[in-house]
């Protein structure tokens, strides 16, 4: 029989470590869950090579690849940092998770920490092999403003976090998945990511650019494209994310 | 003088209308293994939880390690959650997380726990290690569950319900940790609905019903607290029970539990075995299996909480 010595000896890991340990444990988690690198890599891909190749929708008028690519970040981000959180954290709170979390030296500012490490860390790995891809298509970026493109994808991972927090710290696990899912195809469809808002009727067009969605597909194509930023398409997408996070800050029940 | 691992103090805990806890005070002695019971709804659970920081007393105080456990959600909390391992009675792991990798995020989250490989192999899941959480056996699930509340080595843990569902092995398992865990010097409160678990692991025993405790202390001490205890022994069927009472003192009982098998309960003295062997000799019945036993923790229990089934 294995000696263990059970004596006492009890102190918490250092804060930073923590925070590490727990966006390792996320990324790994997420590698290996199918439903989630549908979400984050299959879908995205294969959107792409679908839209470059066949005309589904006639993208020219609307810059082809420069209108598509920057879109494809956008869903990225839109599957990574909301579906994906919405879903998991959901769940994590149904099975008890983050409770049993609640007993370990873990804090729930570490936790909310690791958790947004993990979520830049895999789209981090999204862009980088979307990118790929997109080149491989033939995309350029033009004078582009990486900067301005980094500030975009940063702000609107904190919005579209903080309302995956909200859905799953709200909601049952199950209405969850489903309204995570529901809204991720919205806004793929009418969120100005791969469709063209003006494709839809002029009415309809002015309320979807307020959308998270379409103030950041339409930042990151203004950023690759060389129109520098995107001055109000940051405010729309900063007025996302200090509303979502104070709202989830405040509506987030941890049990 | 040191604090005792968990004391509370006239604990009320309310669920909107509902009360769970109603008054109830308790000790649970530092290094020591306490034992609480109580039929379901009594209130471990809830009185658990408030010990652990997940709840807010209604009324009345808890004090954990001398610390009030909702501190443990405040700042500084970090120093004083890694100091207290809890076993969640239900979930708290994701499904698909393998055992073995769950259990190792865990450890690293403390600066000095137990070796991993080791705990496993002590409570035999080691085999399982690469096995998602929900592919595992009831029983296996709960030594995860266990392994992850001692991994960081804490001064006292939590275990609501650790041998539930277990197989003998496993439970055997699970007591000699529990046993090895008080010998190292670390406290343990946990719950239970086996008897047997209380008398063979507990210094300690709580008894809980309708929110209040109803009786405390060693579980030798509360099966001595009257005097009575029980004889038994069997024979042939039918004997006339009613004519072996009449040569005994009043307010002893007999029964025949099943046919053949007596059992005589009340102040069961020399005196009195020596009627009851006599009188068997008078009517030609050899008693086999005669024994006179104390009354089990079980009968205390019973009598205690009432024999009538809740919901």
């Amino acid at each position: 029989m294995t000696t263990l010595d059970l004596t006492p000896r009890p102190e918490a890991g250092a804060g930073p470590t923590l925070v590490l340990r727990h966006a390792r444990f996320e990324v790994t988690q997420l590698l290996r869950n199918g439903e989630q690198l549908l979400l984050t890599l299959v879908i995205p891909i294969v959107l792409l090579v679908l839209m470059a190749k066949v005309q589904i929708i006639d993208l020219a008028p609307s810059g082809g690849l420069d209108f598509l690519v920057p879109g494809i970040f956008c869903l990225a981000v839109l599957s990574t940092a909301f579906t994906g959180q919405a879903i998991g954290t959901g769940f994590e709170r149904r099975y008890g998770v983050l409770k049993r979390l609640g007993s370990t030296p873990l804090t729930r500012t570490q936790l909310l920490a690791g958790k947004s490490l993990a979520v830049l860390m895999v789209e981090v790995g999204q862009v980088v092999v979307l990118g790929l891809v997109a080149l491989a298509l033939g995309w350029r970026p033009t004078h582009p403003s990486y900067l301005a493109a980094v500030l975009f994808l940063v702000v609107g991972t904190i919005a579209f976090a903080s309302l995956g927090l909200l859905m799953a710290g709200t909601l049952r696990a199950e209405v969850t998945l489903a309204a995570a899912n529901l809204v991720y195809v919205l806004l793929l469809l009418g969120g100005g990511i791969v469709v063209p808002t003006n494709k839809f009727p002029a009415s309809v067009a002015h309320v979807l650019e307020w959308l998270p969605s379409s103030a950041l597909a339409t930042g990151l194509r203004s950023a690759l494209t060389g129109g520098g930023l995107a001055g109000h398409a940051l405010l729309v997408m900063l007025i996302w994310a200090v509303v979502g996070f104070a709202a989830a800050a405040r509506f987030f029940r941890w049990e | 003088m040191e604090s005792p691992a968990v004391e509370v103090i006239d604990l009320v805990v309310r669920y909107g209308s509902t009360t769970a806890v109603d008054g109830l005070s308790m000790t649970a002695p530092l290094g020591a293994v306490t034992a609480v019971l109580g039929p379901n709804g009594a209130g471990k659970t809830s009185t658990m939880e408030t010990a652990e920081g997940y709840r807010q007393p209604s009324g009345g105080f808890v004090r954990v390690l001398g610390r009030d456990p909702h501190d443990a959600r405040g700042p500084d909390a970090a120093a004083l959650r890694a100091r207290v391992g809890v076993m969640l009675q239900e979930g708290g792991v994701a499904g698909a997380v393998p055992a073995g990798e769950i259990l190792r995020y865990t450890a690293g989250l403390y600066a000095h726990p137990l070796d991993a490989a080791g705990l496993e192999a002590r409570l035999g899941i080691d085999g399982v290690r690469r096995t998602p959480f929900r592919r595992l056996s009831g029983g296996e699930q709960q030594r995860v569950k266990l392994a992850l509340a001692v991994i960081g080595r804490p001064e006292l843990v939590f275990l609501d319900e650790p041998t539930a569902g277990l197989d003998p092995q496993a439970r055997h398992a699970t007591w000699q940790l529990i046993r090895d865990l008080r010998a190292a010097g670390v406290s343990v409160v946990l719950t239970t609905h086996f008897m047997d678990e209380a008398e063979a692991l507990a210094d300690h025993v709580v008894i809980i019903d309708r929110g209040v405790a109803v009786a405390a202390g060693a579980p030798d001490e509360l099966t001595a607290r009257d005097a009575e205890n029980s004889l038994r022994f069997r024979g042939p069927g039918g004997l006339d029970l009613a004519q072996l009472l009449m040569a005994l003192p009043e307010r002893i009982r007999a029964v025949e539990e099943t046919p053949g098998s007596y059992r005589i309960e009340g102040h069961i003295d020399a005196q009195l075995l020596a009627t009851v062997t006599a009188w068997c000799a008078a009517n030609d019945v050899m008693p086999e299996g005669l024994a006179v036993e104390r009354r089990s923790l079980e009968d205390v229990f019973l009598a205690l909480t009432g024999r009538e089934l809740r919901a």
